[in-house]
């Protein structure tokens, strides 16, 4: 197909369906779970069931008698072929099978592989491990008190340099404390009019994709292919080098699409146990998890939040000191990152002189937790819009007022110190406001059904700094090719890729071709993560479309075209090599400028672009019940430009679906550390049912200055909002305040009984 | 264990497969016929991501075991398009953007293929009614809400016209 020939309007800014919508449609689409190798093992793994505890034996002697079975394998093998079997992006503290000890319910710790499934499942149950239980620490807060240490040790990475002091601590389970210190909150506080202060938790949900996590890896002695539902290739590629002690490009690690990611299928999962069974069997092995194993291996980070607030008689925030403690389970993940890069705007996006933060990483005995669409954003919104509802209502302050009196604005300096700009904070709370009516009197309800409504609004520094590198090759018929290592896991980035290189190139997007992530073959990008690759990927394949473009301009002043020349690019090929032949590539690398924070958290440069989103809601609330309703749901977010407005809204409209159920019902249920209700039976995720019947997604004008286009990152942007709107319309509506996660019909209930003054008892 | 034979038309074919008794559909269709649009994920029959059509009745392909198959009419995602033709649904599916991560939705779209042959012309409420035992984790559940209803005005027309 002759692409240049085809009309070429401007390809920004279109609703392009997905590029990969037929394959999905038709049931083609490749996903790792589903993918079969010639000659394949599946391994099934045996886990610790005990929170803590001294393996003192684990006998599979009977396991390896089932007939069919392949090898069973634990640490003691995976050392012989790895010899410091331990993984993770901030800390090297997760072995691949446990080694000596267990540290949380579901810990792997011995494998069966076999060529039949259900012949591994079956042996896996006649493996018999023997623990000494060792005391157990699960509450986040607890923990940080250091009674009960989970490591005996802190193993820090040496990818991150602010990590490196940690190196070799004992006697503390605190992996990672940010601070940040603007300004002298305590003397604010001693001359504040007034003082709020409120301790808010969030509960322990999970990702739960509806792929579970699947690797396979294929080792030879000369390098190993990992196929894998990974969110980052070129991360697992450098960790699975670092393992093998290889150089990175005998490692080569194949994403294809994933059946949903929301952070957890970043880093390293399974592929290096696969690659370590692989190593041992002299096979290609596959680890593909079930529904149920997801919830024993990444979940959302439980947190606790102390804030607490200083105004003056005018009802302006002077002071705001914020502690929180993150739960990270058993090991690291990227917590660290979590606690000190949500660290940043813990107190809100709020104008605020003094402002004092504390954020800690906290181990715990449960399953690790790492990054779920918000990178803790989502935590710490629900805390200070609850806060700030709160303090409003005190006052006797229209809540709406008293943010705006309060808002951070474009050129003030946010609590890091870095000057806000492009982050249109009040035009989202003024669109929510408009879309609620919230001038107009609100028909509250009677009897046993009462109405309320509320919002929040938010702000999130994005990761930084990270690196995209991308490449544009253009073929000797003129068609292009992309090659660039985000990986759509369902947020449409290939079709939004598509289309900037198409604007460059003055080509139809649907005519690019986007070549699945390989990193024998695609360059290196940081991760597909906390809603930065529209971004940086987004300018990295904007300079390699451009780099082609300037190439391609050589090339016709070099053939003698007249300035202005229109000829197919196919062209020029033929004219230049006498044939269909030849490739022009062009490539882009993206790093945007970042000064890290120094010890009081500061730094004139946080972030290359700050992300904004509101969110309003109108509920119901069955009194007799406690169950709430959430009759319409308004999200409006500052997206900067949309490249696609219908995938915009997608993402909208499914972040906030996902978060009414960290909201309303979700919660993993925890016994002694031990979940009782890993299953989609036993633990509610939202269905069609529970979609607010009115549904509004919106986008302000407004154009990112330093983006791509004019564009910046959506994904995560709808989660921040709901969870306190819910919250503060709870309250409009029957006057009782929660301050746990999940919003569900007992603590509500519970709520009014004890407003009532007849508090029901436990359970 | 012992496998049994067994015999039914899969996609419009007469096949013929050895299967073992505790083998689900799922894994039937994959390990012997290499169709994937069927897949297990909570393996419990309550996602909807394994639906599949037995005698034009939709089923739980993670639940309903593959011996239970013989004699049967089976029809799985991949035979809904035709070459270069897309059925109404899978069209109307990617129109109204009903999806993301695709994992799901080969099992919603055999969920709106039974749905439909049983209302020509649902509302709102029957859609969400009948689509209610299948999730979707990405939550394009308005989506999907929009995309019956478009399928449905194709099929109307396709039928008519």
């Amino acid at each position: 197909m002759a692409t240049t020939t085809l009309p070429a309007a401007h390809q920004v800014g279109r609703s392009l369906p997905r590029l990969e919508a037929r394959e999905k449609v038709t049931g083609r689409a490749e996903y790792t779970h589903l993918m079969r190798l010639p000659g394949m093992l599946h391994a099934k793994i045996f886990r610790s069931t005990v929170a803590h505890g001294r393996i003192k034996s684990v006998d599979v002697s009977e396991a390896r008698k089932v007939p069919g079975v392949y090898a069973v394998y634990t640490s003691e093998d995976v050392r012989k072929v790895i010899p410091n079997p331990y993984y993770g992006p901030a800390f090297h503290d997760q072995p691949i099978l446990a080694i000596d000890k267990v540290h949380f319910v579901g810990e792997p710790v011995a494998v069966v592989l076999a060529f039949d499934p259900h012949v591994a499942d079956q042996a896996v149950q006649q493996i018999v491990a023997d623990y000494e239980e060792l005391p157990a620490v699960f509450d986040e807060v607890e923990a940080a008190g250091n009674k009960v240490l989970v490591h005996d040790e802190l193993k820090p990475a040496g990818t991150f340099a602010d990590l490196k002091h940690l190196k070799g601590r004992k006697g503390t389970n605190i992996a990672l404390d940010f601070r940040l210190r603007r300004g002298d909150v305590e003397k604010a506080f001693a001359s504040a009019a007034h003082v709020f202060e409120h301790t808010f938790r969030t509960q322990k949900v999970l990702h739960l994709p509806f792929e579970p996590f699947a690797s396979i890896a294929d080792y030879r002695d000369d390098g190993v292919t990992i196929h894998s539902s990974a969110q980052g290739p070129s991360f697992v590629r450098t960790e699975i080098a670092r393992l093998l002690g290889w150089p990175e490009n005998r490692v080569r690690i194949k994403v294809p699409y994933l059946g949903g990611g929301y952070g957890g299928k970043l880093y390293i999962k399974m592929e290096a146990l696969a690659l370590a069974m692989s190593m041992l069997a002299r096979r290609p092995v596959k680890v593909a998890l079930t529904m149920e194993e997801q919830f024993y291996t990444i979940t959302k980070h439980p947190s606790t939040f102390r804030i607490k607030s200083g105004l003056d008689k005018d009802g302006k925030i002077v002071a705001r000191k914020c502690e929180v403690w993150w739960n990270g389970g058993a090991y690291a993940d990227i917590g660290p990152r979590v606690t000190q890069k949500s660290g940043f705007t813990a107190s809100g996006p709020y104008d605020i002189d003094n402002v004092w933060i504390d954020s800690y990483a906290v181990y715990t005995n449960l399953t690790p937790a790492g990054a779920l669409r918000g990178f803790g954003v989502p935590q710490l919104v629900w805390a200070y819009e609850s806060h700030t509802d709160m303090i409003a209502r005190a006052l006797k302050r229209d809540p709406l007022e008293f943010r705006k009196q309060n808002l951070l604005r474009d050129g003030r300096p946010q609590a890091t110190g870095t000057i806000l700009k492009d982050a249109a904070i009040e035009k989202v709370l003024d669109r929510i406001a408009e879309r609620l009516n919230w001038k107009r009197p609100f028909d509250k309800g009677t009897g046993t059904l009462r109405r309320g409504r509320g919002f929040a609004v938010a702000l999130k520094a994005v990761i930084s700094p990270t690196t995209s590198v991308a490449i544009v090759n253009v073929a000797g018929d003129g068609s292009a090719t992309l090659y660039c290592g985000t990986v759509d896991m369902g947020q449409g980035s290939d079709t939004a890729m598509a289309q900037m290189v198409g604007e460059v190139l003055n080509m139809p997007a649907e005519s690019v071709r986007i070549v699945p992530r390989d990193t024998d073959v695609t360059p290196y990008d940081m991760g597909t993560l906390g809603s930065r690759s529209l971004f940086h990927m987004g300018h990295a394949v904007r300079l390699a479309a451009e780099d082609a473009r300037a190439k391609i301009a050589a090339l016709r002043a070099e053939l003698g075209e007249p300035e202005g020349s229109n000829a197919p690019l196919g062209d020029l090929f033929r004219k230049k090599y006498g044939m269909q032949a030849g490739n022009i590539i062009g490539t882009g690398t993206y790093k945007p400028d970042y000064i890290p924070p120094d010890a009081d958290g500061l730094t004139a440069n946080a972030t290359p672009f700050w992300m904004v989103a509101g969110t309003g809601v109108e509920i119901e609330v069955d009194t007799e019940t406690g169950h709430v309703r959430v009759t319409r749901l308004i999200n409006v977010a500052d997206v900067g430009k949309p490249i696609n407005p219908k995938i915009v809204e997608t993402q909208l409209s499914g972040a906030s679906l996902m978060q009414l159920g960290f909201s309303m019902f979700e919660k993993m249920h925890l016994d002694g550390g031990q979940v009782t209700n890993a299953s989609l039976a036993d633990y509610k995720i939202p269905g069609i049912h529970d979609v607010p019947l009115l549904m509004e997604n919106e986008t302000v004008e407004t154009v990112q200055e330093n983006g791509p286009f004019g564009a910046k990152g959506v994904g995560e942007l709808a989660t921040f909002g709901l969870s306190p709107a819910i919250a503060n319309a709870i309250d409009d509506a029957i006057g009782v305040r929660l301050m746990e996660l999940p919003l569900n019909a007992e603590a509500v209930f519970r709520a009014l009984r004890v407003k009532d003054n007849k508090p029901l008892g436990d359970e | 264990m012992a496998a049994r034979t067994i015999n039914f038309t899969l996609n419009g074919r007469p096949v013929t497969a050895d299967v073992k008794p505790h083998h689900n559909v799922v894994e039937l269709l994959q390990s012997q016929f290499a169709l994937t649009g069927a897949r297990e994920s909570c393996g419990q029959g309550l996602c909807g991501c394994c639906t599949v059509l037995v005698d034009g009745k939709p089923v739980s392909g993670c639940l309903y075991l593959a011996v239970f198959l013989d004699g049967a009419d089976v029809v799985t995602v991949e035979h809904l398009a035709e070459p270069g033709k897309l059925d109404p649904v899978q069209e109307a599916f990617i129109e109204c953007g009903a999806f993301q991560c695709g994992y799901c939705t080969p099992g919603f779209i055999m969920m709106s293929k039974a749905l439909l042959a049983q209302h020509a012309d649902p509302d709102d409420q029957q859609i969400r009614d009948y689509l209610t035992g299948n999730l979707c984790r990405c939550a394009a559940y308005p989506e999907i809400v929009n995309a019956v209803k478009m399928a449905a005005r194709k099929s109307k027309a396709g039928s008519t016209g």
